[in-house]
Protein backbone atom coordinates (compact mmCIF):
# COMPACT_ATOMS: atom_id res chain seq x y z
CA UNK A 1 0.00 0.00 0.00
CA UNK A 2 1.21 3.65 -1.04
CA UNK A 3 1.97 5.18 2.23
CA UNK A 4 2.59 9.27 2.90
CA UNK A 5 4.09 10.92 5.99
CA UNK A 6 5.40 13.79 6.91
CA UNK A 7 8.80 12.45 8.34
CA UNK A 8 10.96 15.55 10.25
CA UNK A 9 9.08 17.94 8.05
CA UNK A 10 9.90 16.62 4.79
CA UNK A 11 7.63 14.66 2.82
CA UNK A 12 8.25 10.88 2.13
CA UNK A 13 6.28 8.40 0.02
CA UNK A 14 6.86 4.94 -0.21
CA UNK A 15 4.65 1.30 -1.27
CA UNK A 16 4.91 -0.81 1.93
CA UNK A 17 3.60 -4.05 2.87
CA UNK A 18 0.23 -3.21 5.31
CA UNK A 19 2.49 -5.34 7.86
CA UNK A 20 5.39 -2.68 7.96
CA UNK A 21 5.99 -0.96 11.81
CA UNK A 22 6.91 2.06 11.93
CA UNK A 23 10.55 1.79 13.38
CA UNK A 24 11.40 -0.75 10.15
CA UNK A 25 10.05 2.35 7.93
CA UNK A 26 11.49 4.96 9.13
CA UNK A 27 15.00 2.90 9.47
CA UNK A 28 15.05 1.01 6.39
CA UNK A 29 12.44 3.42 3.74
CA UNK A 30 13.17 6.62 5.09
CA UNK A 31 17.20 5.49 5.90
CA UNK A 32 16.70 7.39 9.32
CA UNK A 33 18.70 4.61 11.59
CA UNK A 34 18.68 7.08 14.70
CA UNK A 35 15.87 5.75 15.77
CA UNK A 36 16.89 2.32 17.43
CA UNK A 37 15.09 -1.41 17.83
CA UNK A 38 15.44 -2.16 21.30
CA UNK A 39 13.77 -4.84 23.23
CA UNK A 40 10.69 -5.01 19.53
CA UNK A 41 8.01 -5.58 22.62
CA UNK A 42 6.59 -2.00 23.51
CA UNK A 43 9.07 -2.51 26.51
CA UNK A 44 12.17 -0.50 26.35
CA UNK A 45 10.99 2.35 24.70
CA UNK A 46 14.52 2.85 22.48
CA UNK A 47 11.80 3.52 19.52
CA UNK A 48 10.47 6.38 20.87
CA UNK A 49 9.31 8.80 18.30
CA UNK A 50 6.97 11.89 18.18
CA UNK A 51 4.04 11.00 16.10
CA UNK A 52 1.43 13.97 16.02
CA UNK A 53 4.18 15.93 18.26
CA UNK A 54 3.26 12.98 20.92
CA UNK A 55 5.42 10.44 22.23
CA UNK A 56 4.96 6.89 20.87
CA UNK A 57 6.68 3.18 20.51
CA UNK A 58 7.66 3.02 16.67
CA UNK A 59 8.32 -0.80 17.07
CA UNK A 60 4.20 -1.33 18.37
CA UNK A 61 2.55 0.75 15.42
CA UNK A 62 2.08 0.28 12.15
CA UNK A 63 3.54 2.47 9.43
CA UNK A 64 0.16 2.58 7.68
CA UNK A 65 -1.23 4.28 11.13
CA UNK A 66 1.01 6.72 10.39
CA UNK A 67 -0.53 7.28 6.92
CA UNK A 68 -1.12 11.21 6.18
CA UNK A 69 0.44 12.23 9.62
CA UNK A 70 3.75 13.80 10.99
CA UNK A 71 6.04 12.10 12.51
CA UNK A 72 9.49 13.39 14.04
CA UNK A 73 12.25 11.28 14.98
CA UNK A 74 15.66 12.17 16.99
CA UNK A 75 17.51 13.60 13.34
CA UNK A 76 14.29 15.82 13.36
CA UNK A 77 15.44 18.04 16.25
CA UNK A 78 18.30 20.04 15.75
CA UNK A 79 18.28 23.25 13.71
CA UNK A 80 19.60 23.28 9.92
CA UNK A 81 22.57 24.89 11.00
CA UNK A 82 23.11 22.06 13.84
CA UNK A 83 22.56 23.99 16.61
CA UNK A 84 21.14 21.15 19.08
CA UNK A 85 17.20 21.22 20.59
CA UNK A 86 17.12 21.83 24.37
CA UNK A 87 16.73 18.57 25.84
CA UNK A 88 19.87 16.82 23.21
CA UNK A 89 22.28 20.05 24.40
CA UNK A 90 21.01 18.97 27.93
CA UNK A 91 21.70 15.32 27.84
CA UNK A 92 25.17 16.43 26.08
CA UNK A 93 25.90 19.30 29.04
CA UNK A 94 25.05 16.70 31.95
CA UNK A 95 26.27 13.44 30.23
CA UNK A 96 23.27 12.05 30.26
CA UNK A 97 23.89 8.52 28.99
CA UNK A 98 26.73 6.05 28.94
CA UNK A 99 26.66 3.01 25.66
CA UNK A 100 23.88 5.52 24.56
CA UNK A 101 22.18 2.99 23.27
CA UNK A 102 18.96 4.06 24.43
CA UNK A 103 19.66 7.75 24.33
CA UNK A 104 17.60 8.43 21.22
CA UNK A 105 14.21 7.46 22.47
CA UNK A 106 15.10 8.80 26.11
CA UNK A 107 15.42 12.32 24.31
CA UNK A 108 12.33 11.98 22.05
CA UNK A 109 10.50 10.55 25.21
CA UNK A 110 11.88 13.82 26.60
CA UNK A 111 10.96 15.56 24.40
CA UNK A 112 7.17 14.54 24.35
CA UNK A 113 6.54 14.73 28.05
CA UNK A 114 8.13 18.14 28.65
CA UNK A 115 5.83 19.65 25.99
CA UNK A 116 2.96 18.09 28.43
CA UNK A 117 4.95 19.27 31.21
CA UNK A 118 7.18 22.16 31.06
CA UNK A 119 7.67 22.46 34.53
CA UNK A 120 8.06 18.99 36.12
CA UNK A 121 9.30 18.04 39.47
CA UNK A 122 12.04 15.00 39.53
CA UNK A 123 9.68 12.74 40.43
CA UNK A 124 7.30 13.89 37.22
CA UNK A 125 10.51 13.06 35.30
CA UNK A 126 10.97 9.96 36.76
CA UNK A 127 7.56 8.72 36.05
CA UNK A 128 7.07 10.50 32.81
CA UNK A 129 10.10 8.46 31.58
CA UNK A 130 8.88 5.31 32.98
CA UNK A 131 8.40 3.73 29.67
CA UNK A 132 12.19 4.55 28.54
CA UNK A 133 14.98 1.44 29.77
CA UNK A 134 18.37 2.51 30.18
CA UNK A 135 20.25 -1.03 30.28
CA UNK A 136 23.24 1.04 32.03
CA UNK A 137 21.54 2.13 34.78
CA UNK A 138 22.29 5.72 34.17
CA UNK A 139 19.03 7.05 35.21
CA UNK A 140 20.30 9.67 37.05
CA UNK A 141 22.04 12.07 34.53
CA UNK A 142 19.29 11.35 32.01
CA UNK A 143 16.83 12.91 34.97
CA UNK A 144 19.19 15.74 35.61
CA UNK A 145 19.52 16.38 32.06
CA UNK A 146 15.50 16.30 31.51
CA UNK A 147 15.34 18.81 35.20
CA UNK A 148 17.84 20.73 33.10
CA UNK A 149 16.58 21.13 29.11
CA UNK A 150 13.20 22.23 31.70
CA UNK A 151 14.89 25.15 33.17
CA UNK A 152 15.90 26.11 29.70
CA UNK A 153 11.91 27.24 29.51
CA UNK A 154 12.17 26.60 25.39
CA UNK A 155 11.31 22.73 25.27
CA UNK A 156 8.18 22.93 23.08
CA UNK A 157 8.02 19.21 21.18
CA UNK A 158 9.66 19.00 17.75
CA UNK A 159 6.39 18.96 15.78
CA UNK A 160 3.79 21.40 17.33
CA UNK B 1 9.71 -9.32 15.12
CA UNK B 2 7.19 -8.58 12.07
CA UNK B 3 3.35 -9.80 12.15
CA UNK B 4 2.50 -12.54 9.72
CA UNK B 5 1.02 -10.62 6.40
CA UNK B 6 -2.90 -9.15 6.74
CA UNK B 7 -5.07 -7.00 4.23
CA UNK B 8 -5.41 -3.74 5.97
CA UNK B 9 -8.71 -1.42 5.99
CA UNK B 10 -8.80 2.01 7.32
CA UNK B 11 -12.58 2.63 8.64
CA UNK B 12 -13.82 6.33 8.71
CA UNK B 13 -16.55 5.93 10.55
CA UNK B 14 -18.05 3.19 12.93
CA UNK B 15 -20.49 2.20 10.31
CA UNK B 16 -18.09 2.20 7.94
CA UNK B 17 -15.83 -0.40 10.15
CA UNK B 18 -18.75 -2.64 10.60
CA UNK B 19 -19.58 -3.30 7.51
CA UNK B 20 -15.66 -3.91 6.59
CA UNK B 21 -15.66 -6.36 9.68
CA UNK B 22 -18.96 -7.88 8.61
CA UNK B 23 -17.56 -8.30 5.06
CA UNK B 24 -14.31 -9.92 5.93
CA UNK B 25 -15.78 -12.22 9.07
CA UNK B 26 -14.34 -14.22 11.40
CA UNK B 27 -10.60 -13.85 10.41
CA UNK B 28 -10.86 -9.68 10.57
CA UNK B 29 -10.08 -7.75 13.71
CA UNK B 30 -10.84 -4.70 14.45
CA UNK B 31 -6.93 -2.52 15.17
CA UNK B 32 -7.73 0.64 17.59
CA UNK B 33 -4.13 1.63 19.65
CA UNK B 34 -2.98 -1.40 18.69
CA UNK B 35 -1.22 -1.69 22.36
CA UNK B 36 -2.40 -5.10 22.86
CA UNK B 37 -3.05 -6.37 19.05
CA UNK B 38 0.25 -5.63 17.85
CA UNK B 39 2.48 -7.12 20.63
CA UNK B 40 0.06 -10.61 19.83
CA UNK B 41 0.18 -10.46 16.13
CA UNK B 42 4.94 -9.74 16.35
CA UNK B 43 4.56 -12.39 18.38
CA UNK B 44 2.35 -14.78 15.99
CA UNK B 45 -0.50 -15.43 18.82
CA UNK B 46 -3.12 -13.48 16.68
CA UNK B 47 -2.25 -13.75 13.15
CA UNK B 48 -5.60 -12.13 11.73
CA UNK B 49 -6.23 -12.71 7.80
CA UNK B 50 -7.23 -8.74 7.88
CA UNK B 51 -7.02 -5.50 10.22
CA UNK B 52 -9.53 -2.86 10.00
CA UNK B 53 -7.86 -0.04 11.40
CA UNK B 54 -10.65 2.05 13.20
CA UNK B 55 -8.21 4.23 15.21
CA UNK B 56 -9.26 7.35 12.98
CA UNK B 57 -12.47 6.90 13.86
CA UNK B 58 -13.19 10.55 15.67
CA UNK B 59 -16.85 10.24 16.33
CA UNK B 60 -16.15 7.46 18.93
CA UNK B 61 -13.94 9.34 21.07
CA UNK B 62 -15.75 11.74 23.13
CA UNK B 63 -16.24 11.79 27.07
CA UNK B 64 -19.69 12.96 27.87
CA UNK B 65 -22.24 13.64 30.80
CA UNK B 66 -24.90 11.60 29.73
CA UNK B 67 -27.44 12.85 32.77
CA UNK B 68 -27.35 9.80 34.82
CA UNK B 69 -24.00 8.80 33.50
CA UNK B 70 -20.72 9.48 31.64
CA UNK B 71 -20.37 7.83 28.41
CA UNK B 72 -16.94 7.76 27.03
CA UNK B 73 -16.29 7.09 23.08
CA UNK B 74 -14.87 3.38 22.84
CA UNK B 75 -11.75 5.14 20.77
CA UNK B 76 -11.00 7.64 23.74
CA UNK B 77 -7.74 7.65 24.20
CA UNK B 78 -6.37 6.70 27.61
CA UNK B 79 -4.35 9.80 27.32
CA UNK B 80 -7.53 11.74 27.16
CA UNK B 81 -9.22 9.80 30.20
CA UNK B 82 -6.34 10.27 31.96
CA UNK B 83 -6.64 14.38 31.80
CA UNK B 84 -10.81 14.69 31.51
CA UNK B 85 -11.86 17.33 33.43
CA UNK B 86 -15.46 15.65 33.00
CA UNK B 87 -14.04 12.54 34.49
CA UNK B 88 -12.15 13.52 37.20
CA UNK B 89 -14.74 15.46 38.42
CA UNK B 90 -18.00 12.76 37.88
CA UNK B 91 -16.17 9.49 37.88
CA UNK B 92 -12.56 10.31 39.27
CA UNK B 93 -11.21 6.89 39.74
CA UNK B 94 -11.33 5.72 35.99
CA UNK B 95 -9.24 8.79 34.94
CA UNK B 96 -7.11 7.63 37.78
CA UNK B 97 -6.42 3.93 36.70
CA UNK B 98 -6.07 5.32 33.43
CA UNK B 99 -3.07 7.28 34.22
CA UNK B 100 -1.66 4.21 35.37
CA UNK B 101 -1.78 2.34 32.28
CA UNK B 102 1.42 1.65 30.56
CA UNK B 103 3.28 4.56 30.39
CA UNK B 104 2.98 7.74 28.45
CA UNK B 105 4.23 6.17 24.96
CA UNK B 106 1.55 3.32 25.35
CA UNK B 107 -1.45 5.66 26.54
CA UNK B 108 -0.91 8.02 23.93
CA UNK B 109 -2.08 5.21 21.36
CA UNK B 110 -4.12 2.84 23.46
CA UNK B 111 -7.60 3.05 23.96
CA UNK B 112 -10.37 2.50 26.63
CA UNK B 113 -12.55 0.15 24.11
CA UNK B 114 -9.01 -1.52 22.66
CA UNK B 115 -8.39 -2.35 26.73
CA UNK B 116 -11.70 -3.57 27.04
CA UNK B 117 -12.45 -5.46 23.86
CA UNK B 118 -8.95 -6.94 24.51
CA UNK B 119 -10.61 -8.41 27.43
CA UNK B 120 -7.27 -9.15 29.47
CA UNK B 121 -7.36 -9.79 33.57
CA UNK B 122 -4.41 -8.16 33.61
CA UNK B 123 -5.24 -5.03 32.37
CA UNK B 124 -6.06 -2.24 34.82
CA UNK B 125 -9.66 -0.53 33.33
CA UNK B 126 -11.52 -3.42 32.80
CA UNK B 127 -11.12 -4.45 36.57
CA UNK B 128 -12.05 -0.70 37.50
CA UNK B 129 -15.00 -0.84 35.06
CA UNK B 130 -16.48 -4.16 36.50
CA UNK B 131 -15.87 -2.90 40.16
CA UNK B 132 -17.87 -0.18 38.54
CA UNK B 133 -20.83 -2.13 36.92
CA UNK B 134 -19.99 -0.14 33.78
CA UNK B 135 -21.75 -0.92 31.09
CA UNK B 136 -20.91 -1.10 27.24
CA UNK B 137 -22.78 -0.73 24.01
CA UNK B 138 -21.88 -3.19 21.30
CA UNK B 139 -23.38 -2.24 17.59
CA UNK B 140 -23.08 -4.56 15.07
CA UNK B 141 -24.71 -4.36 11.18
CA UNK B 142 -28.33 -5.42 13.32
CA UNK B 143 -28.19 -3.20 15.82
CA UNK B 144 -27.13 -2.19 19.30
CA UNK B 145 -26.79 -4.06 22.51
CA UNK B 146 -25.88 -3.31 26.16
CA UNK B 147 -24.05 -5.45 28.38
CA UNK B 148 -22.66 -5.53 31.93
CA UNK B 149 -19.05 -5.37 32.41
CA UNK B 150 -19.30 -8.69 34.28
CA UNK B 151 -21.21 -10.12 32.36
CA UNK B 152 -18.90 -9.38 29.10
CA UNK B 153 -15.82 -10.74 30.59
CA UNK B 154 -16.49 -14.97 29.92
CA UNK B 155 -12.88 -16.03 30.44
CA UNK B 156 -9.11 -15.79 29.44
CA UNK B 157 -9.11 -12.82 27.09
CA UNK B 158 -12.78 -13.75 25.91
CA UNK B 159 -15.66 -11.51 25.77
CA UNK B 160 -19.04 -11.57 24.98
CA UNK B 161 -18.47 -9.22 21.69
CA UNK B 162 -19.47 -11.30 18.66
CA UNK B 163 -17.25 -11.56 16.04
CA UNK B 164 -19.22 -8.92 13.97
CA UNK B 165 -19.50 -6.20 16.54
CA UNK B 166 -18.19 -3.34 17.81
CA UNK B 167 -17.98 -1.77 21.23
CA UNK B 168 -18.70 2.05 20.53
CA UNK B 169 -19.37 3.25 24.49
CA UNK B 170 -18.21 2.99 27.88
CA UNK B 171 -21.20 4.09 30.20
CA UNK B 172 -19.72 4.42 33.97
CA UNK B 173 -21.75 5.84 36.95
CA UNK B 174 -21.59 9.39 38.65
CA UNK B 175 -18.90 8.11 41.23
CA UNK B 176 -17.53 11.13 42.11
CA UNK B 177 -14.18 12.97 42.65
CA UNK B 178 -13.43 11.10 45.91
CA UNK B 179 -13.84 7.87 47.47
CA UNK B 180 -11.66 5.70 45.21
CA UNK B 181 -8.14 4.77 45.09
CA UNK B 182 -6.08 1.75 42.92
CA UNK B 183 -3.01 0.00 44.12
CA UNK B 184 -0.66 -1.40 41.36
CA UNK B 185 1.53 -3.86 42.12
CA UNK B 186 4.37 -4.20 39.63
CA UNK B 187 8.22 -4.95 39.30
CA UNK B 188 8.66 -2.76 36.72
CA UNK B 189 7.36 0.56 36.29
CA UNK B 190 5.39 0.12 32.98
CA UNK B 191 4.76 -3.75 33.34
CA UNK B 192 1.06 -5.17 34.07
CA UNK B 193 -0.24 -5.93 37.57
CA UNK B 194 1.47 -8.63 39.15
CA UNK B 195 -2.09 -7.91 41.22
CA UNK B 196 -4.06 -5.12 41.39
CA UNK B 197 -6.72 -3.47 43.63
CA UNK B 198 -9.64 -0.40 42.79
CA UNK B 199 -11.85 0.44 45.16
CA UNK B 200 -14.51 3.10 44.02
CA UNK B 201 -17.88 4.46 45.87
CA UNK B 202 -20.93 3.81 44.46
CA UNK B 203 -23.72 5.63 46.03
CA UNK B 204 -21.98 5.74 49.52
CA UNK B 205 -20.80 1.99 49.01
CA UNK B 206 -17.52 0.23 48.46
CA UNK B 207 -16.82 -1.02 45.36
CA UNK B 208 -13.88 -3.97 44.75
CA UNK B 209 -11.76 -4.70 41.19
CA UNK B 210 -9.62 -6.79 41.15
CA UNK B 211 -6.60 -7.20 38.18
CA UNK B 212 -4.87 -10.42 37.86
CA UNK B 213 -6.79 -12.24 40.45
CA UNK B 214 -8.37 -15.30 37.98
CA UNK B 215 -9.22 -15.26 33.91
CA UNK B 216 -11.36 -12.55 34.35
CA UNK B 217 -11.53 -9.23 36.25
CA UNK B 218 -12.83 -9.87 38.97
CA UNK B 219 -14.94 -8.19 41.86
CA UNK B 220 -14.32 -8.79 45.10
CA UNK B 221 -17.84 -9.40 46.19
CA UNK B 222 -17.03 -11.08 49.70
CA UNK B 223 -14.97 -7.52 50.94
CA UNK B 224 -17.89 -5.64 49.70
CA UNK B 225 -20.73 -7.74 51.46
CA UNK B 226 -18.54 -7.65 54.69
CA UNK B 227 -17.68 -3.99 54.41
CA UNK B 228 -22.03 -3.73 54.46
CA UNK B 229 -22.56 -4.99 57.05
CA UNK B 230 -20.40 -3.49 59.22
CA UNK B 231 -16.56 -5.32 59.32
CA UNK B 232 -13.95 -3.20 59.68
CA UNK B 233 -11.24 -2.51 56.81
CA UNK B 234 -8.73 -5.07 58.12
CA UNK B 235 -11.24 -7.65 58.25
CA UNK B 236 -13.28 -7.39 54.96
CA UNK B 237 -10.06 -6.98 53.58
CA UNK B 238 -8.96 -10.78 54.54
CA UNK B 239 -12.18 -12.40 51.86
CA UNK B 240 -9.99 -10.48 49.64
CA UNK B 241 -9.26 -13.59 47.43
CA UNK B 242 -12.08 -15.58 48.06
CA UNK B 243 -13.47 -17.04 45.02
CA UNK B 244 -10.62 -16.41 43.13
CA UNK B 245 -8.40 -18.73 41.30
CA UNK B 246 -5.29 -16.48 40.08
CA UNK B 247 -2.34 -17.44 38.20
CA UNK B 248 0.40 -18.55 38.32
CA UNK B 249 3.60 -17.51 36.29
CA UNK B 250 7.18 -16.26 37.06
CA UNK B 251 6.30 -13.25 38.85
CA UNK B 252 3.85 -15.07 40.99
CA UNK B 253 2.40 -18.08 42.91
CA UNK B 254 -1.02 -18.71 43.27
CA UNK B 255 -0.19 -17.92 47.76
CA UNK B 256 1.33 -15.03 46.84
CA UNK B 257 -1.37 -13.07 44.94
CA UNK B 258 -3.54 -14.43 47.31
CA UNK B 259 -1.34 -12.44 49.93
CA UNK B 260 -1.28 -9.35 47.64
CA UNK B 261 -4.96 -9.64 46.84
CA UNK B 262 -5.60 -9.05 50.79
CA UNK B 263 -2.95 -6.74 51.76
CA UNK B 264 -3.84 -4.25 48.42
CA UNK B 265 -7.16 -3.78 48.73
CA UNK B 266 -6.82 -3.39 52.23
CA UNK B 267 -4.44 -0.46 51.40
CA UNK B 268 -6.89 0.83 48.33
CA UNK B 269 -9.46 0.76 50.92
CA UNK B 270 -7.59 2.73 53.87
CA UNK B 271 -6.35 5.10 50.95
CA UNK B 272 -10.35 5.69 49.75
CA UNK B 273 -12.25 6.13 53.37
Amino acid sequence: MKISISVNGGAQEHDVEPRTLLVQYLREDCGLTGTKVGCDTSSCGACTVLFEGESVKSCTMLAAQADGGSVTTIEGLAAADGTLHPVQQAFHDKHGLQCGYCTAGMVMAAVGFLDENPTPSERDVREGLEGNLCRCTGYHNIVEAVLAAAETGAVSGGSK
Amino acid sequence: MIPAAFEYVRAGSADEAIAAIAEHGEDAKFLAGGMSLLPLMKLRLATPTVLVDVARVRDLSYITDAGDHIAIGALTRHRDVETSTLLAQECGVVASVAAQVGDNQVRHRGTIGGSVAHGDAASDLPAALVALDATFVLRSGSGERTIGASDFFTGFLETALNADELLTEIRVPKAGASGFNFQKFNRRAQDWAIVGAVVATVDGAKRVGLVNMGNTPLRATAVEAALASGASIADAALSAADGCEPPTDLNASVEYREHLARVLVRRALEASA
